[in-house]
């Protein structure tokens, strides 16, 4: 059926639009789904474990004939770090096979709750998120589905290809220095993370605690503004979530952004960044500008100590969240005789499950934590963020909106950077301050690299403004046509 | 000695709410293992602490107890090391922000009162338990991430003796503020301590050993008494003491060592980032406040001057607070202004009632008024001996019979009258002439004994008073 075929292209609110008018079951977009990944997706490989795990379906048209909840019907796709009871959470590591989580992440029980249906089955990511290229995935990579030559960004790089490659309608990813926004950015699609405490962590395994929000990726800002409105709001079971009221995300795309006031950091165009990038970034500006924001140059001073700042205390909180893979409770584990089998065990079971850029980012965050270290990196990078944090206060008092690239440069091909994890980490320099300042933002489409690869505008706003991003970013979107490409797979 | 004991006590009470600290687990004990877990306590990927704010609560209220400054500003951190008990392999506790520090306990030592200083008091987590069989270990996580608070003492304390007092007054009032059991038997509260030597006259503190597995105050104090000794042979002999954790063998008493300092840990601390640092508002503070009871040594004091008891007397009442609180029920039901024979009935009769049934002074279950009653017969209308007294306050704990029914059953009334009694005192004289003919040579003390021998012939009916009269009228005839 020609018709069904293409539900898998939809979004989620043309979706909920076709099901309103009882023109599609439930049933019909899962099967659009399954039979555009089992096409595609052994080129993309966006979902992991895939052979193991088939992807269910549901009638469940007759259930929304009686009582549909709000979104019955509509699938989600989650990243593999994201809990989801009784299914394999793996955070694609070794270390955590087999590991069935005993309970919902807080998103997914609100997502189940709207009716949402959760694929089983879940997008390939770095190990643990520790990447920005999908690369560092117990699986295999993933690939760009614009050139399947190319990463498709990371941590959250299956998510994003899933949703790019039509192979999902809608993702939830995680973002602790940009593994939302630059897979987004890679792939052509809408990629927000929330203001930090806007959406619980809850389920979420978490790679650093202070950083990390989960967040969505979407076909457009319209589906943005839906998937925040559910999975948004305070959680008694996350004591760094929030307790602001959450307003209705999709009444703030009015399609107006006339006098919004929008600064442009001189520090994030600065050299090593791509040409092609740059040009196209400041031509969305431009467009912006006919739309009616007032923008001008702002300064930013403390950028360049985002990146090591970064590395400093993501690392040192993963070393310590990764402290509970150990072979004990569940997981892998590998036995050791000899003396100390139980020493011989941790050893054994961490030096097997870890990857090599887990392994690299405990070391190091180890020995930021260290005794006679502590002072030094901890704590003075604790310093450094508070000023970087105090830099977008200072923005943020004259300005609605920060405008930047996401990325430095488009999609860089597999393997490139791999054995480079400086060039590799540099490739997160427009996303990282956000998260150590904790505010909100988002990466829409902006244009094509003459290898028509993706490039994406990045959109700040002050805390728990995630309404004056989508606001603009809507009407961006409404006035250009990059949302629309489609791959070519 | 040419030494000084320099001891530091660190003591874990286990708090007596109703969840774990950052979870709703039950905190009930004794449970079959691993029932009473959760994604959270059991540290599983993705779970997240949340603080149980009836434990912050309590914290607050012990360093309030214990003379502390309750900190406007803290936070937790985690404490990092592997071992299969910790799930999360680091500890939820605190590190340079505890809720409260630097307060005091004063203890009684021979009479007089020295002051223990407080460093610390913190929140932690606890963690599981690990059970070793013949070739493999199970790890029981239902302790894991029960509320504990530890309260650590400067190193003020000069004996093993002073050490006891310090846990024996440290328990009394955390048992008084209702927050913990203390129970050393079930785990709710456990010490460690610190030991060093010094020369006499010196401030210099030294080499330390740590001491660990004290599973009972009298463990506490034989276990630092053992390390004192050991050390002072060693420094004697001219060598040096090491720092070294040490394990306490109870059955062998000595000490053996664990593992020395030379491989100290490196816990690797950080603020919690699960756990955004919070405010203690005064409100809260006052609120805190407003739920400390009356504490052992000021009821201590107002037992002393509300009811004349002697200290030694009033110490022991106040140790327990049920038993002080058992104890002042009937000290101020008796109606006479003296109170010294109801004090005396219940630290001596009473007790030891307690004591043969190894419970406590408050679980003897004698009705305040009957238990007066005796006190009022024996000693005021002195209708039974003593002796006969102990025997009906015995009976009545066993058989919850009314006083006036076992004297009659039993047949004790105190026999007063001379007439009643002339007969046992000619037989106890015939009986015993040469007890009689001393006392007439003036030997005083055979009088006692005759007095003792009526008393044995009545069956302890006799009024000992009248008794003696009745003797020596008789015998200077």
């Amino acid at each position: 059926m020609d018709r069904t075929e293409k539900l898998n292209t939809l979004t989620a609110n043309a979706l909920l639009d076709k099901l309103n008018q009882r023109e599609i079951s439930c049933d019909n977009i899962l099967s659009a789904l399954n039979e555009r990944i089992s096409q595609v997706d052994p080129k993309v490989k966006a979902y992991v474990r895939t052979g193991t795990v088939p992807f269910k379906t549901t009638d469940d048209l007759a259930l929304r004939g009686q009582s549909p909840l709000p979104l019955t019907g509509i699938p989600i796709s989650i990243k593999d770090n994201i809990c989801t009871e009784g299914n394999n959470t793996e955070c694609c590591s070794k270390i955590l096979e087999g590991f069935k989580p005993p309970y919902d992440a807080t998103v997914i029980s609100k997502l189940k709750k709207s009716g949402v249906h959760i694929f089983e089955t879940k997008l390939n990511m770095d190990e643990f998120a520790f990447g920005s290229s999908t690369e560092n995935s117990c699986f295999g990579a993933t690939h760009n589905p614009w050139d399947l030559e190319c990463v498709p960004g990371g941590s959250s790089g299956g998510s994003a290809a899933a949703v790019a490659a039509d192979e999902a309608i809608w993702a939830l990813g995680s973002d602790t220095g940009g593994s939302i926004r630059q897979p987004a950015s890679f792939c052509g699609v809408v990629g927000l993370k929330p203001t930090y405490g806007r959406v619980s962590r809850y389920g979420l395994i978490a790679f650093a605690s202070s950083l990390d929000q989960i967040g969505t990726l979407t076909k457009d800002v319209r589906d943005c503004a839906l998937l925040m409105n559910i999975i948004s709001g305070h959680d008694p079971y996350d004591s760094t979530s929030v307790d602001a009221p959450v307003p209705d995300y999709s009444q703030s795309l009015t399609g107006d952004i006339k006098g919004i006031k929008v600064g442009v950091p001189k520090e994030y165009f600065v050299k090593g960044m791509d040409a092609e990038v740059k040009t196209i970034v400041e031509e969305a500006i431009k467009k912006l500008e006919t739309l009616g924001v007032r923008q001008s140059q702002v300064s930013l001073p403390h950028t360049e100590y985002a990146v090591p700042v970064y590395y400093i205390l993501a690392t040192a909180e993963a070393s310590s969240n990764l402290a509970r893979f150990d072979g004990v409770q569940y997981g892998l584990r590998k036995k050791s005789g000899g003396d100390n089998a139980m020493i011989g065990m941790y050893k054994k079971t961490r030096g097997e499950g870890f990857g090599e850029e887990t392994k690299r980012r405990i070391l190091l965050g180890t020995f930021a934590l260290s005794h006679g270290y502590y002072d030094a990196y901890y704590l003075r990078a604790l310093k450094v963020r508070t000023l970087i944090k105090q830099d977008f206060d200072r923005v943020f008092a004259d300005f609605d909106c920060i405008v930047t690239p996401t990325s430095p440069t488009p999609a860089f091909k597999i393997g490139e950077r791999a054995q480079d994890p400086l060039s590799m980490y540099l490739s997160d320099i427009y996303t990282i301050s956000v998260n150590l300042a904790g505010i909100p933002a988002i990466s829409i489409p902006c244009g094509f690299t003459k290898k028509g690869l993706p490039v994406g505008l990045q959109i700040l706003a002050r805390p728990f403004s995630e309404e004056a991003i989508l606001r603009v970013a809507h009407a961006y979107e409404q006035a250009t046509e990059w949302h629309k490409m489609r791959p070519n797979l | 000695m040419k030494y000084e004991t320099v001891i530091g006590l660190e003591v874990h009470v286990q708090l007596k709410t109703n969840t774990k600290a950052f979870c709703g687990c039950s905190t009930e004990f004794g449970k079959e293992p691993n029932t009473q877990v959760c994604p959270v306590c059991l540290g599983f990927p993705g779970s997240l602490p949340v603080l149980n704010s009836l434990a912050l609560e309590y914290a607050i209220r012990v360093g309030l107890a214990l003379n502390c400054q309750v900190q406007e500003f803290t936070k937790f951190d985690r404490k990092h090391y592997y071992y299969p008990d910790l799930p999360k392999n680091y500890q939820i506790s605190q590190y340079d922000l505890p809720i409260s520090k630097d307060g005091f306990l004063d203890i009684e030592l021979e009479g007089k009162a020295k002051r223990i200083r407080i460093k610390r008091v913190h929140l932690e987590e606890d963690a599981g338990k690990l059970i070793h069989e013949k070739n493999t270990s199970l790890v029981d996580y239902n302790r894991a991430g029960m509320p504990l608070l530890e309260i650590v003492s400067e190193p003020d304390i000069s004996s093993p003796q002073e050490a006891y007092e310090y846990l024996t007054a440290l328990k009394s009032i955390v048992q008084y503020l209702g927050v913990s059991d203390c129970d050393m038997e079930k785990g709710s509260l456990r010490c460690d301590a610190n030991i060093s030597l010094r020369e006499k006259g010196t401030t210099a503190l030294g080499v330390k050993a740590e001491l660990k597995n004290l599973n009972s105050f009298k463990a506490v104090k034989d276990a630092l008494a053992f390390e004192a000794g050991r050390q002072e042979a060693v420094l004697n002999e001219g060598d040096k003491v090491i720092q070294e954790t040490l394990l306490w063998n109870e059955q062998k008493s000595e000490t053996f060592s664990m593992r020395s300092k030379e491989e100290a840990k490196d816990y690797r601390y950080f603020p919690e980032p699960d756990l955004p640092p919070f405010l203690i508002s005064a409100q809260k503070i006052e609120e805190a406040r407003s739920e400390i009871p009356e504490l052992p040594a000021q009821k201590k004091e107002r037992f002393v001057k509300e009811y004349g008891l002697s200290l030694y007397d009033a110490n022991i009442l106040v140790a327990d607070k049920k038993n002080a609180d058992y104890a002042e029920e009937r000290l101020k039901a008796w109606g006479t202004e003296d109170k010294k024979p109801v004090a005396n009935w219940l630290i001596g009769p009473l007790a030891a009632i307690a004591g043969n049934n190894n419970i406590q002074i408050s679980q003897v279950r004698i009705p305040v008024e009957d238990f007066l009653e005796l006190i009022d017969l024996v000693e005021n209308k002195q209708a039974i001996s003593n002796l006969s007294g102990k025997t009906v306050l015995a009976e009545m704990f066993s058989t919850h019979k009314k006083p006036a029914i076992i004297i009659q059953e039993k047949n004790l009334a105190q026999i007063s009258d001379a007439s009643s009694l002339g007969g046992i005192i000619e037989a106890v004289i015939n009986e015993n002439e040469r007890s009689a003919k001393d006392y007439r040579s003036g030997k005083e003390n055979a009088l006692m004994f005759l007095v003792g021998q009526v008393m044995k012939k009545s069956r302890g009916k006799a009024n000992p008073k009248v008794v003696q009269e009745l003797l020596k009228e008789k015998l200077s005839k």
